[in-house]
């Protein structure tokens, strides 16, 4: 059930108590349940918060406590399930509105045992322990409440798992009975095994009002699209068996059938399949000479030879579902429990969760009638697309700026100046940056709160507007805070000593830019290089081929980031880099790669700021200090982050013409500065 | 007077009511937080002492013999179709997929237009679409999808578009069998008073491609909801999405509007007339007109001046540009065209209209672009639209804009999309997966018959978390014979040859003359397949482009048999590559651009500071591009380009902007491209002849028409080795040899 996990976790996390793989099951079956529902029906409606969860106290009880209820022969029998019901038309909404925080409220029935007059149970398992399991996987799920009269949605304690172990007519008239029955609205019923011989209908046979169903082996003439959901058929054997993570690599078999009720039709087509094939395929059967028993449903044998199951199916790529008298099959939860592809042949089916889970990218679906093309069929996969339905994991990358978008040149784009108190320096920047065609507005971000900045008519005159916003606290991070003055979509974040880069430099950053709108687009590059000796992540400087860092002493990037970096940033990352006032240009290529999976792009040939490092007596030195911290913050981000997701490229960006045989005055950006 | 007093006596009422019931819900969560732990302690389900004593839902053998295995399976699937028919109808069912498995494939058949037959616009587009696609043919035998010649869009009795006596009509066609295997698309059904969803005839076995599907009404897995369209809706290509740029916060000036008519009585109307409720006046707009139909005037009721008034005072275009998210109501049916025009204006639809069935639902997974709300709800709307936070605004305007240009911005679009779901039904297991149909660039682009594995296309790399292969094919065009060992083809094999990333070298031999023998060419550190393309009538210069078998590497370099390169100029080109797998990379630029005074698109080989195409005498891609090209792009086009002898490398320009909406990438070169005189050997340049550049001129012209709009964009960089031409050493630099004189 990876797959279901994996959808599982991207909906609201539920709190498992006991970590046993029943109670796992169990969650993820019922919050995909719910997320089917929210997909598809009206609870998308609604934001989902989620609210902590209690502790409560045990009470221990036994099953056979529970009150005994005796239903009258004359009570009455809800109508059989409605197949026009859909949520606009059979579920009432208003119900789901009540609770402050417009949360979906799950009521359970408190257990009763349910007797006809003569003292008969309605049914021959009474509970189960699964559905006692799930029942106590939503108790313990944020959506419980013990509260009637704020539920919308409620679940009977009337176990109807299994069909076949019920009392039909006194099964509904015990349905009937509850207290906020009400024609079934809003009631959810779970059914694993519908249908009983000899037809074996594709859903619950019993009369149920408009009552929801979450049923395994909905066929699509009994699904309610957008109304029931389709689970996957329980098998017992995935908790019983502990089956060793498989690596990846060859298997024995290509096929696999390992069902045991194969319909005699189709086991003949199979056995040709492998008179064909040969070795490719296995094809088990019951074994006819083992003693009837627990053991024998965990073995399987052909011509004599005795397998185990379900270890079995991790030996083969393919594993075959066939449907028999009912459309779901427990199998299917084994093959995919054992990572073995499952082949799918149930024709009219409607697949576990099919609304939310992309069967496709993990199993593949043939028509009955194409049995006999099974093998050219399988044949025809690509070998990588088989190992990566195996694995049912996707891990994906979902860049929120992912549209192709170049936006238009203007409105252009705003610098953001972070400055403490080097006004000279300051002013001349702002002169600077003011002669670029491109520049919407300049703002000031003043980290000096001991100092004011100079009174307004001390400022460079600029076409402009030039704002300055003063910090509450000298922190580094400021320069990426989403100030509401910054308007634009662009942001120059440039610092106060970056007086060397030209305006046909900085127009064309920005031009670059406009094309790569979700990455940084900065001007000296910087690369990370794993240090074999070391064990370790090193920062290294100017001069290499490579480039996976830009700097953000002057670097255009989307506002979005700046959202990012301020609300966003995993784990300390913000504080080591405010405690350190360094490697806040690290920490921020770090954060747009992440999320974009993408490097950055270093344009023009500049290569350094010139550093004020460089300024000290004691250069080299202090230089080195500076690189060995920077160092230290790659490692620390690289932990962070759990992963390194820094990109190496090996080129840059640079005007079309640059350096070209070419009149300079015809070209775009003719002052490119150098190093 | 009465009245009025009646009113606002009842709204007071009402005010004190929603007081006390707020003061009262305040009190309640004061109390909750109060005695917070006790309040929210819920009794959970007990842990029941004989938990472990219960037994289990079913026994390992019944669930492994489940009830036998049933009836004969051959015998429950003819006894199907028997049963599934018309309103069960399913593709199992109600379709003949023999009619499919010939060895044309999936072809689609129009009825001939009978005559003084006259179809309406909308049809007559959707007809033409079909024409156009590669599906058509005029030969009903050998075709799987039939589509009627008959206007059965309009089945509303009171429409002037409205065609009589269709039941006896297609009874009549000798291929109908109850319509099976036929196609129907309608816009309009029903009539006044309740809009049914009867089309007036008998639908049989047919699948409908219908606007406004009512959830109840549809077939599951057999007919297709389409989105309502206007009759100016373009044929081709269509109007980009209004979203130019993702502004953070993405908030516009409003939060929600809607503006259209109200209906005073009848379907629909219950929604309709609750709007104005939600109006604000200040960010959120929701007006609402009396005034439509001839005799609005009977029914108006007190509200109509006062909406009327409000009405006028707002433009429909300034709130659908200026607003975050857009309401989408029912109208007397339940699709309307605001949903494709908010789509398009990238404002996020809010739908309130129950029960139907959204356009393409099969495959598009709507709740990433829409907000579905409930009619009855309508009054929640406000607070949950605020709720959305600004990622989601973000992802939710993208998608709009993603799937309008994917599916909606066209009739051909609708139209393929409609026939691309049932082909991908027919041929089940050769179809596109759902990741496929909802990521960029859409499922009309992405041909399944290519390959099932994501990892095969160029533009699910980044989704996959994985990189290109590290290796390339190159692919060498020769059209001239070998008559020297000084032949440029020859330093050219030894260039790309050299190169660590090349696996593999096919010479597409194009000359008049067959190849020569496999000695004539020079021992070489990788395979060299010599491909003869002589067998067919005359060269064909598309033929560079086609799939060919044998290149087994993601990556092509595409190369004129007389380029002249560096083995570090194609190391570096495939670098970039490796990071711009999507795009063209290449050398030598071109550019297009508008001619005001001709009143058409211009073509200019002159050194400019921008360039929208790269050659692609050499030139990497992906290989998918040869699929596409060979298989997506119309044959008529490659007749063109046949024909011409020309233009082929403008035409994959087109088509992989068209995919990416990017420019393709140039990179730097030591030379600029073919500035050097013919050389011996060689037949004369093509492009020496002025006819030649003419050509080109009209071939964007043509490629522009069939596009239907200007696909290519312009670059205004290029990218350089970081050290390039810097004053550096040279021995720092990897690729020292670009920058030799």
């Amino acid at each position: 059930m990876c797959a279901s996990v994996k959808y599982g976790s991207r909906g609201p996390a539920l709190i498992p108590r006991m970590k046993t793989k029943y109670r796992i099951y169990y969650i993820t079956l019922f919050s995909v349940v719910l997320l089917g529902l929210i997909a598809t029906g009206m609870f998308q409606f609604w934001p989902h918060s989620i609210e902590s969860s209690a502790e409560w106290s045990l009470d221990r009880r036994s099953v056979h406590d529970a009150p005994l209820v005796r239903i009258p022969m004359s009570s009455p029998i809800p109508e059989r399930g409605d197949l026009s019901c859909r949520m606009h038309t059979c579920f009432d909404v208003y119900r789901c509105g009540y609770n402050p925080k417009n949360k979906i409220k799950v009521y359970i029935y408190p257990l009763q045992r349910f007797v006809d007059e003569v003292g008969v149970p309605i049914s021959s398992t009474g509970l189960s322990r699964e559905y006692n399991d799930l029942l106590s996987a939503i108790s313990d799920s944020d959506f419980y409440t013990d509260d009637v009269s704020r539920a919308c949605l409620f679940i009977p304690s009337i176990d109807v798992l299994n069909q076949n172990s019920l009392r039909i007519r006194e099964t509904a008239q015990a349905l009937a009975m509850l207290p906020r029955w009400d024609k079934g609205m809003n009631h959810l019923l779970f059914n694993m095994l519908p249908g009983g011989p000899p037809d074996y209908n594709t859903a619950l046979d019993v009369p149920r009002d408009r009552a929801l169903l979450a049923g395994g082996g909905f066929s699509t003439w009994t699904y309610r699209q957008g109304y029931d959901v389709s689970i996957p058929v329980y098998s017992p054997l995935s908790v019983e068996v502990d089956l060793p993570e498989r690596q990846p690599g060859p298997r024995r078999y290509f096929i696999l059938s390992s069902q045991t009720a194969i319909h005699r039709e189709y086991r003949v087509e199979l056995e040709r399949l492998k008179e064909e094939n040969g070795e490719a395929l296995l094809l088990l059967d019951k074994c006819s000479n083992l003693s009837q028993g627990l053991a024998s449903v965990r073995k399987r044998c052909y011509k004599g030879q005795v397998y185990d199951y379900p270890q079995i199916l991790q030996e083969s790529s393919f594993c075959v579902v066939l449907r028999g008298a009912r459309l779901g099959q427990a199998t299917l939860s084994d093959v995919l429990q054992a990572g073995c592809v499952p082949v799918i042949m149930a024709d009219s089916y409607i697949l576990p969760f099919s609304e939310v889970l992309d069967w496709k990218r993990a199993s593949v679906v043939i028509p009955e009638e194409k049995l006999p093309e099974m093998y050219t069929i399988l044949k025809s996969i690509p070998h990588r697309q088989v190992e990566e339905m195996q694995r049912q994991k996707w891990t994906s990358v979902n860049s929120p700026l992912f549209l192709p978008l170049i936006p238009p040149r203007s409105p252009g784009f705003t610098a953001v100046v972070l400055t403490y108190d080097r006004i000279e320096s300051l002013f001349r920047v702002i002169t600077e940056i003011s002669k670029v065609p491109s520049l919407a507005k300049l703002l000031v971000v003043w980290n000096n709160q001991n100092k004011s900045p100079p009174e307004e008519s001390l400022w460079p005159k600029v076409a402009v507007p030039l704002k300055v916003l003063r910090t509450k606290e000298n922190k580094l991070s400021n320069r990426f805070f989403p100030f509401d003055e910054i308007e634009t979509e662009a942001v120059l974040a440039i610092d106060d000593d970056i007086i060397m880069l030209t305006s046909d430099e900085l127009q064309f950053g920005y031009e670059v830019w406009r094309e790569f709108p979700d990455r940084l687009v900065g001007y000296p590059g910087r690369l990370h290089l794993w240090d074999h000796e070391m064990g370790k992540w090193k920062y290294e400087s100017e001069w290499t081929n490579e480039v996976s860092m830009v700097l953000t002493g002057a670097a255009f990037y989307h506002k979005y980031f700046n959202y990012l970096y301020t609300y966003k940033m995993p784990g300390d990352i913000k504080n080591w880099v405010d405690a350190h006032m360094n490697c806040e240009d690290i920490a921020m290529n770090f954060l747009v790669a992440n999320i974009t999976g993408k490097a950055p792009i270093k344009v023009t040939p500049r290569k350094k700021f010139k550093c004020p490092e460089c300024t000290a007596i004691d250069g080299l030195s202090l230089d080195q200090t500076h690189m060995v911290e920077r160092s230290e913050c790659i490692n620390k981000f690289a932990s962070v982050f759990a992963t390194m997701p820094l990109k190496v490229v090996e080129h840059r960006a640079d005007p079309v013409l640059y350096k070209d045989d070419f009149p300079e005055k015809l070209k775009s950006f003719p002052n490119i500065g150098s190093l | 007077m009465q009245a009025r007093k009646k009113y606002v006596l009842l709204g007071l009422c009402m005010c004190c009511w929603l007081l006390l019931y707020y003061w009262g819900g305040l009190q309640e969560r004061l109390l909750g937080l109060i005695t917070h732990k006790r309040g929210e302690v819920a009794r959970p389900w007990p842990s029941w002492l004989d938990r472990d004593l219960l037994p289990g839902y079913a026994d390992q053998a019944e669930l492994q013999n489940d009830g036998g295995s049933g009836d004969s399976p051959r015998q429950r699937r003819q006894s199907w179709a028997g049963i599934y028919k018309d309103s069960r109808c399913r593709m199992d069912t109600c379709f003949d997929f023999a009619r499919c498995q010939g060895q044309s494939g999936f072809r689609v058949y129009i009825y001939p237009p009978e005559k003084g037959e006259r179809v309406s616009e909308s049809y007559h587009k959707i007809l033409t679409s079909v024409v156009e696609s590669r599906y058509y043919t005029s030969d009903p035998r050998e075709a799987c999808l039939f589509v009627l010649g008959i206007d059965t869009l309009d089945r509303d009795q009171l429409s002037t578009q409205f065609v009589p006596n269709v039941d006896e009509r297609i009874r009549g066609y000798p291929l109908w069998n109850d319509g099976r295997n036929h196609v129907i698309f309608n816009l309009y059904s029903g009539t006044w008073p309740n809009y049914t969803e009867d089309l007036g005839f008998n639908v049989g076995q047919a699948i409908l491609a219908k606007a406004s599907l009512n959830t109840e009404h549809f077939r599951p897995g057999f007919d297709i909801s389409i989105p309502l369209f206007s009759k100016e809706h373009p044929q081709k290509g269509g109007e980009r999405g209004w979203l130019v740029r993702n502004t953070v916060p993405p908030r516009r000036k409003y939060l929600l509007m809607f503006k259209g008519k109200r209906y005073l009585t009848g379907i629909g109307s219950d929604t309709r007339n609750a709007l104005h409720h939600i109006h604000n006046g200040k960010d959120i707009v929701s007006l609402t007109t009396c005034r439509h139909g001839k005799d609005w005037e009977k029914h108006k009721d007190t509200r109509c001046d006062h909406d009327n008034q409000e009405y006028e005072r707002f433009d429909y275009q300034e709130l659908l540009h200026n607003s975050t998210f857009c309401l989408v109501p029912r109208g007397r049916r339940l699709g309307s065209f605001r949903f494709l025009e908010s789509l398009q204006a990238a404002c996020i639809p809010v739908l309130l209209s129950n029960g139907w069935e959204l356009p393409f639902s099969d495959v598009i997974q709507w709740n990433q672009a829409v907000i579905e709300g409930d009619e009855r709800l309508l009054l929640q709307v406000p607070s949950t639209v605020r709720a959305v936070g600004i990622d989601r605004v973000l992802a939710l305007r993208q998608r709009t804009q993603m799937l309008w240009e994917a599916y909606f911005s066209s009739v051909d679009k609708i139209v393929l999309t409609t026939l691309e779901i049932i082909k991908d039904r027919v041929y089940s297991h050769i179809s596109r997966n759902k990741f496929m149909w909802n990521a960029l660039p859409g499922g009309l682009l992405v041909l399944p018959e290519y390959s099932t594995h994501l990892a095969h296309y160029p533009f699910y790399y980044l989704n996959l978390g994985i990189s290109p292969g590290q290796e390339f094919t190159a692919v060498i065009h020769a059209t001239s014979p070998l008559v020297s060992q000084s032949q440029p083809i020859m330093k050219l094999l030894q260039v790309v040859s050299k190169s660590k990333y090349c696996s593999q070298i096919i010479i597409l031999w194009n000359s008049e003359k067959p190849p020569p023998h496999r000695s004539k060419w020079p021992p070489m550190p990788v395979p060299l397949i010599i491909t003869d393309g002589r067998r067919k009538v005359s060269i064909q210069t598309s033929s560079r482009f086609l799939p060919h078998a044998a290149i087994e590497t993601e990556a092509v370099l595409s190369l004129d048999e007389d380029t002249v390169l560096l083995t570090s100029e194609i190391d570096f080109a495939f670098h970039v590559w490796r990071s711009f797998p999507e795009r063209i990379v290449g050398y030598p630029p071109r550019s297009h651009f508008w001619d005001p005074v001709k009143k058409a698109w211009g073509y200019t080989s002159k050194w400019t500071n921008e360039y929208s195409i790269v050659l692609t005498g050499a030139a990497f891609y992906h290989r998918y591009y040869h699929h596409l090209f060979s298989h997506y792009l119309p044959s008529s086009l490659r007749v063109l380009v046949d024909r011409t002898s020309n233009c082929e490398d403008i035409l994959m320009n087109f088509l992989v902007s068209s995919v990416t909406n990017l420019p393709p990438i140039k990179v730097a070169q030591r030379k600029q491209y073919k500035e050097m005189p013919t050389l011996q050997g060689t037949k004369t340049a093509p492009w020496v002849n002025p006819e030649h550049f003419t050509q080109r001129q009209e071939c964007v012209s043509t490629f522009a028409s069939w596009f239907g709009y200007m696909p290519l964009v312009h670059s205004q960089f290029r990218l350089d080795p970081v050290l390039f031409k810097d004053h550096v050493s040279v021995l720092r630099k990897r690729y020292k040899d670009l920058e030799r004189v």
